[in-house]
């Protein structure tokens, strides 16, 4: 793990430092094993969701810009593609950093393409992105192991969830159709989000 | 959804150790609010209850959660709290005969979701040896159609920050994707109420700030008539 400075402690050094103050209370030979587990953690697991989660962050964010440039909107529209868009960059920004915190190597932002030239195309394609968004946080949430990074997660999902709703109401359509949202596994939110991923 | 298991123990392991520790916390906030962009996921953070285990014991570091109950079974009744209020309110807010339109349509819908997690929340208590809560006595500013929409997008909004409060709270894989499944709905909810009043879907920006279980006694508190 590349040496993230924390108040002059790395954040590996810190992972190393609660697993030591486990050890003392379950005994000095369980310090390998919550080692490494609290390593393999901290490391592949939420680093893993948070950099798939960026993926689909810049998707989004890169949607909301074409939509803009690229498609003739109506005034209310524009409005919310132009608000989506600017949460979606903070979403990106934001998990960016945390990979960086978490020692790993941002995802790149993908090449994407989106048929989108009208108010029609734009609503179909941006509530499909974001209810693509609300599934994925959903289902790779409760593998998070940080709880600070879980609250991230959290505190997004909501947001890709109002984003949701507003679409589907300026779609005229019904902007909560289930009394609870269905989560999505990474596999089925990659196949969504590669169709608009040229490179 | 009902399918609520109580598995792996509370991480007894490092990262458990972290979660229990302020300070630690307090480290990586420091860290994540190093820039302008991380600025409001600290927030977030921050308003998250990281003052929960100050240097009081636990069990009485829960504070007013402490009255739901142990554990997820505690964090589950206190959500069928809100749960039930946000039941009642479509009801009588229904009832009043002065929603028309989309709006009645919405609050019907919403209502009866609201049920669905009251069903799903008392079943999912008693599979992990809770007691679930019951209905309190209710009262609700409902004079005008505006008071009517602007009590459920507070509502709405409490519920869908209280959920976000809690998420660090749970313990059983299965009982937060449950939770998360319910958070999200209600945050369509509120982006809908919002908008209906003519107020933005996401007033909070890029992220959504969670509700602690003390600010939420006292918004609620309006409406607990008994």
């Amino acid at each position: 793990m590349k040496g993230v400075e924390i108040h002059g402690m790395t954040r590996s050094a810190f992972i190393l430092r609660g697993a030591i103050a486990a050890s003392a209370a379950y005994g000095a030979r369980a310090a390998g094993p919550y080692v490494a587990r609290a390593l393999a953690q901290a490391q592949s697991g939420d680093l893993a969701i948070v950099n798939f989660a960026l993926t689909l962050e810049y998707v989004e964010a890169a949607f909301y810009k074409a939509a803009l440039t690229g498609a003739k909107l109506r005034s209310d529209l524009k409005s919310l593609a132009t608000d989506f868009g600017q949460d979606e960059q903070a979403h990106q920004q934001a998990l960016t950093q945390l990979v960086q915190q978490l020692g790993g190597k941002p995802a790149k932002a993908p090449t994407t393409s989106f048929p989108v030239k009208d108010d029609a195309s734009f609503l179909r394609l941006a509530t499909t992105l974001e209810e693509t968004g609300v599934s994925a946080y959903n289902g790779a949430a409760p593998a998070l192991k940080s709880p600070d990074i879980l609250i991230a997660a959290g505190s997004i999902v909501q947001v890709e969830a109002r984003h949701a709703a507003a679409l589907h109401n300026a779609a005229n359509q019904n902007p909560a159709p289930r009394a609870f949202d269905k989560p999505l596994g990474r596999a089925l939110v990659q196949s969504q989000v590669n169709r608009y991923i040229t490179g | 959804m009902e399918e609520t298991r109580v598995q792996e123990p509370t991480t007894p392991g490092a990262l458990g150790e972290l979660a229990r520790d302020p300070s630690s916390r307090k480290r990586f906030l420091k860290m994540a609010g190093g820039s302008a962009v991380a600025a409001g996921l600290s927030a977030a953070l921050a308003a998250c209850g990281n003052d929960k285990s100050k240097s009081t014991p636990e069990g009485s570091a829960l504070g007013p959660l402490a009255q739901y109950g142990a554990g997820d079974a505690g964090v589950l009744n206190y959500a069928l709290t809100l749960e039930h209020l946000e039941t009642a309110f479509y009801e009588a807010a229904i009832k009043t005969g002065t929603l028309t339109g989309r709006n009645l349509t919405r609050f019907k819908q919403f209502g009866a979701e609201e049920a669905e997690h009251v069903i799903a929340l008392t079943a999912a208590v008693k599979k992990l040896g809770g007691t679930p809560v019951q209905p309190q006595q209710t009262t609700f500013p409902l004079a005008t159609e505006h008071m009517i929409l602007s009590t459920a997008s507070t509502l709405e909004s409490l519920g869908a920050g209280a959920y976000l409060g809690q998420f660090e709270r749970i313990q059983s894989r299965e009982v937060l994707a449950m939770a998360l499944s319910i958070h999200s709905v209600e945050a369509r909810h509120a982006a809908t109420l919002n908008q209906a009043l003519g107020h933005s879907p996401t007033p909070n920006g890029a992220f959504a700030s969670p509700v602690t279980a003390e600010d939420l006694q006292g918004q609620i508190q309006t409406f607990l008539a008994g």
